[in-house]
C-alpha cells in the first residue's frame, strides 16, 4: 500500500481525492441495486433463508467496506495533526476533572495501537499525566474508535453512533476519575515508578504538506482496512446467518427489553474475555437488533469485547499490579453495565 | 559500522520494521549490526512512546509504525 501512496502523482493530490470522492459516491448510492443483481444472478429469492443470508452478505460487505475506508483515511490525515508526543504534552500536568475530559477526547483522534499500549503509558505517567488521566485516555483510545463509529453510523444512523460516542467518553471519563480518586499510584509495577521523568526522545518532526497528508491518510488504509478486512467479512458472514436462519423476535426473549435484569451483566460477562475489533463485531450487532435484542444489552456487549480484552491485561500486567488491573477492568465494565441499562431505559 | 535497533514487544508491525530496514541495507549494500531490542523495561530506557521504534548509534530516529521505505533509506 505504501508503493501505491507513493504512486500517486504528488502535483495534483486534491484531484485524486475529489475522484476519489465521486467514485465513493457512485458506489454507495448503487449498493441495494448491486445487491439486487448479485442476487438476481444467483437465481435465489429474498424469501428463502439462503437467500435473505446472501442479500444481507453481498449488501453489507461492499458498504461496511466503502464506510471503513472512507473514514480510515480522514482518520489517517486527522493523525498527521496528533502525535502521541503532542497528546502528552498537552495533558501533562493536568488535574483530575478537567484533564480526564481532554484525556477521553484525544484518545479518539490520537493515533494508537494496543501494542503501544504499555509504552504510552508509561510515556504519560513520565510526563507527569496523573493516573486517573492517563486511564481516561487508554479506556477511550481503543473503545471510541474510528471503526466503531464509522460502522454504527453506517449501520444505525447518527444518533445511535452520537449515543455511542458520548456513553464510551463518559466511561472512560468517570472510570479514570474514580481510579484517580483510588489512589492507586503505588500499584504500578516498582520499575515504571522508578522511570523518571524527562527522559522522552526528542523526535524532529517536518511539518508535513497536505500531499504527505493525504499520502499518510492512504496508507492509513491500507494498513487499517488491509488488517481488518478478515475479520469484516466473518463477521458479516455470522451476521448474516443470524440474519437469514435466526427466527424473529428469537432474541427478545434473552436479550430484548423484557428479557430478565441479568442479561445485561450476562453480555458484559460473556464480552470481556472475548476480543475482536469493532469491524468483526458490529455486524454481529446489527443482526442481534434485527432480531429483537436490545440496544443497550447489545452496545454493552460490544463496548467490553473492544474496550477489555485478555490480550491488552496480559500486556498491562507488565506495569500494573495484580490490584491495580482488577480494578481498572471492574470500574470499567461497571461503567458499561451502567450505560446498558440506561440504553435500554432510554430507547 | 552502524549500530541499528529497533525497539518492540515484537508485534507484527515491529517485524516488518526489522524486515524493511533489512531490505534496505541489503540492496544499498551496506553492513549494519541490526538489534531487537523487546524487553519492555529495554525499551522505555529510549523514552519512545509508540513501538516500533527505531535507534541508530545511540538516537531515536523513528517511533510509530513502520516506517516509510524513503525514510528508512535516508538513514543509510
Amino acid at each position: 500500500m505504501t508503493t501505491l501512496a507513493n504512486a500517486l502523482p504528488r502535483r495534483a493530490p486534491w484531484g485524486w481525492v475529489m475522484l476519489a470522492n465521486i467514485l465513493w459516491i457512485a458506489a454507495y448510492a448503487n449498493l441495494t441495486s448491486f445487491a439486487d443483481a448479485v442476487l438476481a444472478l444467483s437465481g435465489l429469492s429474498r424469501q428463502t433463508h439462503l437467500g435473505e443470508a446472501l442479500h444481507f452478505f453481498i449488501f453489507d460487505t461492499p458498504k461496511v467496506l466503502l464506510l471503513l475506508t472512507a473514514i480510515v483515511f480522514v482518520m489517517g490525515i486527522v493523525h498527521t495533526f496528533v502525535s502521541p508526543e503532542r497528546t502528552r504534552a498537552f495533558l501533562s500536568g493536568r488535574r483530575l476533572g478537567v484533564g480526564n475530559v481532554f484525556a477521553a477526547t484525544l484518545g479518539i483522534v490520537t493515533p494508537f495501537c494496543s501494542c503501544s499500549a504499555v509504552p504510552l503509558f508509561i510515556g504519560f505517567l513520565s510526563a507527569g499525566v496523573p493516573l486517573g488521566v492517563t486511564f481516561s485516555f487508554l479506556i477511550a483510545a481503543p473503545m471510541v474508535n474510528e471503526v466503531a463509529l464509522a460502522l454504527l453510523f453506517g449501520m444505525f444512523g447518527w444518533k445511535i453512533a452520537g449515543l455511542y460516542l458520548a456513553m464510551g467518553l463518559i466511561v472512560a471519563i468517570v472510570a479514570g476519575l474514580v481510579i484517580g480518586k483510588l489512589r492507586m499510584e503505588h500499584h504500578l509495577e516498582d520499575w515504571v515508578r522508578a522511570i523518571q521523568a524527562g527522559n522522552a526522545a526528542e523526535l524532529a518532526v517536518d511539518r508535513p504538506s497536505w500531499a504527505e497528508r493525504i499520502d499518510a491518510g492512504v496508507s492509513h488504509v491500507g494498513e487499517i482496512v488491509g488488517k481488518v478486512w478478515p475479520y469484516v467479512l466473518a463477521g458479516i458472514a455470522l451476521g448474516a446467518g443470524i440474519h437469514g436462519y435466526v427466527p424473529e423476535d428469537f432474541m427478545a426473549g434473552i436479550m430484548g427489553k423484557d428479557a430478565p435484569w441479568w442479561s445485561v451483566p450476562a453480555a458484559v460477562v460473556i464480552g470481556v474475555p472475548m476480543y475482536a475489533n469493532a469491524a468483526g463485531i458490529i455486524p454481529v450487532v446489527e443482526a442481534l437488533i434485527g432480531k429483537g435484542a436490545a440496544l443497550g444489552t447489545v452496545l454493552a456487549f460490544m463496548m467490553s469485547v473492544i474496550a477489555l480484552s485478555l490480550p491488552e491485561m496480559i500486556i498491562l500486567r507488565k506495569v500494573l499490579k495484580v490490584r491495580l488491573i482488577a480494578t481498572f477492568a471492574g470500574v470499567v465494565a461497571l461503567g458499561i453495565l451502567i450505560v446498558g441499562y440506561v440504553f435500554n431505559a432510554v430507547l | 559500522m552502524k549500530n541499528v535497533k529497533v525497539l518492540g514487544t515484537g508485534c507484527a508491525n515491529c517485524k516488518n520494521t526489522v524486515k524493511l530496514i533489512d531490505e534496505v541495507v541489503k540492496a544499498k549494500g551496506i553492513e549494519v549490526q541490526l538489534e531487537k531490542v523487546e524487553q519492555i523495561q529495554d525499551i522505555m530506557t529510549y523514552g519512545i512512546m509508540a513501538t516500533p521504534g527505531v535507534v541508530i548509534d545511540g538516537k531515536v530516529v523513528h517511533a510509530g509504525g513502520v516506517p516509510a521505505r524513503a525514510k528508512v533509506e535516508s538513514w543509510f
